[in-house]
């Protein structure tokens, strides 16, 4: 029998599959994802991690979570809130029911509400019983037991037909947003071309899901979201770390030199470790030092002896990563500092995202240390900024810490792969030999002193942490010659200034009040601010890539604003610089929660201060 | 090294004032090292030295090869990525008992066991010098100095032994007070492919003045030393009449009977494959042994960076000639049109 689907046109969805860390809610999310952006949509994901590796099955901390929103429209967040949440577990429903939009789409799998379940997620009643889900739609569906039915032909054992049944929830939710199995289906055969038991359970469990929902009715509604008009081109989802991975890479072709990656192992920055290792083909040399200190020791080695030094971290990396860093300020050799920040202080919280290492890149170092500061917005922009820190490095000789995040770092979007013809070029320079060499001596535009490889006969130098005498690089203690040299090295990184792109305004430009943002809050704030002009509210925005130096035209934009709110993920530290470096009166929006910020939020904030 | 061939000692004296004390055992260690330069046959701008922090860290400012003095305790981690960055260079390492041990400590244990090919050179003078005098992780215990009035409560380690437990494929010992025996252990030093560890006891003549005369002093660095030389029996004592024996559980010494081969007497081989005989070796200390000096140990073991450019290479050959637009384009794409 075939009956015609009636399905609801919607512009955008926003899903969360959650579950135990054993459920496979990534690997759910990440297929949707794909699937969805092969079906053109435009896509954002946030991958909301368990602390813990393996927390105990069915309890809350061992709970992981995948959102994606796709639209036919252009999008910039994963979204606020969820309108559809899959909860395969108690556990994944106390977690996350809280963000389920009022008279949203839940499905649970109702064979995981056992009495242990229950006990081990914490509930002092059944919540699919107690009135705890009556704001919502609620869809229950025993999705372990049908799993089980569904794979029986495979005769695969209890606990290998009970991993299947993310597939059926996944088919659940194809068929509810008029999504094609063939992309997942192909995928399983090749993901599991070893175990053709395991793939044939799969393929079922997702048939069946799909065939369930579709056969039963369960949906009073079903949707459709339409492909949205990207511009043309060939695309593919990449996360803040693949990007940025690739970044560095590119660099590193551009400009014909040898990549060296000096890294110890933290969330959320391994990746970028895992990303370079597996480039050994592209010449880069990965080393997984001992330790943070060493990490970064290694690169600036590398760094002195002609490589494009990169060592990348978290904030507490960072931390034990200060002393190194400066050497590298006192030498003058480039560097590239990578921190994926996460919320702190301390071990704080390693898997949630935070914008709080911003005085830290700034300020955490001992004397008078300027170095560069920029902030990638969104997941592809991080691959433009490893190149672009590299380049910046070279040229002024200088380290740059790269503020990346959890956020940015996990995130997915769609990226239109760039040709490599259209990347821009740098040229790299290590000094020839000339008599007499002087180690200090400078580019008068640039002020940066000359690249001097070990290997070149005639420039044999010795340089440290000691400070050196103004062009021969002498050890020098000459009260004067500091205060030149000091001066030296903040006016180099203040010069980057002239070799950066102005700030750039969005929104109404005639706006009285102007929000600005830095590093992955763009996406939200861009989301807000958008919404509100069409909503006829006059704001405008401004992002910040580039932390230190600032843009040139920075202060002239503030000035024009009665009013400047600045939001970021932390206790106000752009505020701080802004404040600091302009004495502007500004009104600070801040959320610490370890998630990205909400455009509600932001929304609701903004017209308050309008 | 077209030219190298041509270098003399001075060729590798910069033009720095050296500001070590006046007697300091520094002194000499740095005569010894710019004497056996000329002789490595590696042209001088493919010299690098790395330094950590301390008295002996300031090595490199006298030295006319390319040079680092970085931060306390982090040359190992500095000079793994000059090595690693290019490996055609000849990396020296100099690093004290503060520096190398305390400070410092891990990162030695690291480049030990990964074997990148640079040469230690550890500076043991049992005390901090630079920050005027403190107990250091070589120090007696019981030592009293200016942060340890009634007696230093640490026990010393022995930097041999750190090496050994390390896995370094070249260990030594050599002194200050003898310039042909630094030349040649750093000769071999500079030989062996891989980290070589080379601890030198060398003497602060402001802060633990003549600490190691009563081992190496002229008079009676015959009896209180034993020269290491592969093939040779462990014999010391001011005519050769005392011999260390192997008794089973450790090294014991007594007195030569005139027979010419006694049974159990120890013969030095520096690549022996017996991981026990480095370290009943190095265990052997003033008072209770005569001090060994020369190379404890060296074997064969690949190299870190030559593996890692062993790992580059497969990758190029399995995978081709990589293009940028092969990488972006990797995995699940697809076309808006
Ligand atoms: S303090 Fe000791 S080790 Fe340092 S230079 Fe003086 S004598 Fe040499």
């Amino acid at each position: 029998m075939t009956k015609t689907i009636d399905r609801t046109v919607l512009e955008n969805a926003i899903i969360r599959f959650c579950g135990d860390s054993g459920d496979g809610m990534q690997l759910t999310g990440s297929q949707f994802t794909t699937t969805s952006a092969n079906l053109g949509n435009d896509i954002a994901t946030f991958p909301d991690f368990p602390a813990e590796i393996r927390a105990p099955a069915g309890t809350v901390p061992g709970v992981s979570g995948f959102q994606i929103h796709f639209s036919s429209r252009d999008i910039h967040t994963p979204g606020d809130q969820p309108s559809v949440l899959v909860a395969m577990n108690p556990a994944a429903l106390k977690a996350n029911l809280s963000d389920l939009e009022q008279g949203g789409l839940l499905i649970v799998n109702t064979d995981a509400f056992s009495k242990v379940n229950l006990k081990k997620a914490e509930y002092e009643s059944n919540p699919l019983e107690d009135g705890s889900v009556e704001r919502f739609r609620v869809i229950r569906i025993p999705i372990t037991e049908l799993t089980h039915r569904a794979v029986a032909e495979t005769g695969l054992a209890k606990k290998e037909a009970d991993r299947c049944k993310n597939f059926f929830a996944l088919g659940i939710v194809y068929y509810l947003f008029d999504r094609d199995m063939n992309l997942t289906l192909e995928w399983i055969e090749k993901k599991f071309k070893k175990r053709a038991d395991i793939a044939a359970a799969n393929r079922l469990s997702l048939i069946a899901g799909y065939n369930y929902a579709d056969t039963t009715e369960i949906f009073t509604t079903s949707y459709s979201v339409p492909a949205a008009a990207l511009p043309k081109g060939k695309y593919r989802s990449i996360t803040g770390n693949q990007a940025i991975a690739m970044g560095f890479v590119a660099a590193s072709k551009l400009s014909d030199r040898t990549l060296f990656y000096g890294s110890y192992p933290i969330t959320p920055a391994s990746d970028v470790l895992h990303e370079l290792a597996a480039l050994r083909h592209f010449g880069v040399k990965t080393f997984q030092a001992e330790d943070e200190i060493a990490a970064v020791c290694a690169a600036i080695g590398a760094s002195f002896a002609g490589c494009l030094a990169l060592t990348g971290t978290s904030g507490p990396g960072i931390c034990l990563k200060s002393e190194a860093i400066n050497l590298a300020i006192m030498t003058e050799l480039p560097l590239v500092i990578l921190n994926v920040q996460r919320a702190g202080p301390s071990t704080g919280m390693p898997t949630k995202t935070e914008q709080s290492d911003l005085l830290q890149a700034m300020y955490g170092r001992n004397g008078d240390s300027p170095l560069v500061v920029m902030a990638p917005a969104t997941p592809s922009e991080c691959f433009h900024y490893g190149i672009e820190a590299f380049r910046i490095a070279t040229k002024f000789m200088v380290p740059v810490i790269l503020l990346s995040d959890g956020f940015l770092a996990n995130g997915a979007e769609p990226w239109a792969i760039p040709s490599s013809d259209s990347l821009p070029t740098f040229n790299v320079q290590n000094i020839a030999a000339h008599a007499p060499y002087q180690p200090f001596e400078r580019d008068p535009e640039t002020l940066a002193r000359g690249w001097a490889v070990p290997g070149t006969a005639g420039l044999e130098h010795r340089i440290g942490g000691l400070e050196k005498a103004d062009i021969t690089g002498n050890v020098s203690y000459d009260p004067i010659n500091h205060e030149k040299m000091t001066y030296y090295r903040a006016e180099k990184v203040a010069r980057v200034a002239h070799d950066i792109p102005q700030l750039e305004v969005y929104g109404d430009q005639d706006a009285d009040t102007l929000v600005v943002g830095w590093g992955s809050t763009y996406g939200s704030l861009l989301t807000a601010i958008n919404a509100l002009n069409s909503n006829g509210k006059s704001v405008a925005g401004a992002h910040f890539r580039y932390l230190n130096p600032f843009p040139v035209n920075t202060e002239a934009v503030l000035r024009q604003y009665k009013r400047v709110i600045v939001a970021e993920i932390n206790t106000g530290q752009l505020d701080f610089m802004i404040k600091g470096k302009y004495n502007i009166a500004t009104t600070p929006f801040q959320c610490v929660q370890g998630k990205p910020l909400y455009v509600s939020d932001l929304d609701k904030f903004i017209r308050l201060h309008l | 090294m077209t030219e190298s061939t041509t270098l003399k000692k001075k060729d590798f004296q910069s033009d720095q004032i050296v500001r070590w004390c006046p007697g300091c055992g520094d002194y000499a260690i740095l005569s010894a090292i710019q004497s056996v330069m000329p002789d490595l046959g590696v042209a001088k701008e493919n010299i690098v030295f790395v330094s950590g922090i301390g008295c002996s860290s300031r090595f490199p400012y006298y030295m006319d090869t390319f040079g680092f003095h970085t931060i306390h305790g982090r040359a190992p981690a500095l000079a793994t990525g000059v090595k690693l960055a290019n490996p055609d260079l000849s990396v020296w390492m100099i690093t004290g008992d503060g520096d190398g041990l305390s400070i410092g400590g891990n990162h030695l244990i690291h480049i030990l066991r990964r074997n990148v090919d640079i040469n230690i050179l550890l500076f043991n003078n049992k005390v901090y010098g630079l920050t005027k005098g403190q107990y250091s992780p070589t120090s007696d215990q019981g030592m009293k100095t200016k942060s340890s009035p009634d007696g230093s409560l640490e026990y010393p380690i022995n930097p041999i032994r750190i090496a050994l437990a390390s896995e370094a494929s070249f260990v030594a010992r050599t002194y200050d007070t003898n310039i042909k025996h630094m030349n040649e252990t750093f000769k071999a030093a500079a030989e062996h492919k891989g980290t070589s560890f080379v601890e030198i006891l060398q003497n602060c003549v402001i802060f633990n003045k003549d600490i190691f005369n009563e081992v190496y002093d002229k008079d009676v660095r015959q009896d209180h030393m034993i020269h290491l030389e592969d093939g040779e029996p462990l014999v010391f004592g001011s005519e050769k009449k005392q011999g260390v024996f192997f008794d089973g559980v450790s090294m014991v010494t007594r007195a030569l009977e005139e027979e010419n081969s006694p049974a159990g007497l120890m013969v030095h081989d520096s690549r022996k494959h017996a991981p026990f005989y480095p370290n009943l070796l190095a265990s052997m200390e003033f008072p209770q042994f005569p001090v060994p000096v020369g190379v404890f140990k060296r074997v064969e073991r690949p190299t870190y960076e030559s593996m890692l450019c062993k790992q580059i290479d497969v990758a190029k050959q399995k995978k081709g000639t990589p293009t940028l637009d092969s990488l972006f384009q990797a995995g699940e794409t697809w076309n808006i049109v």
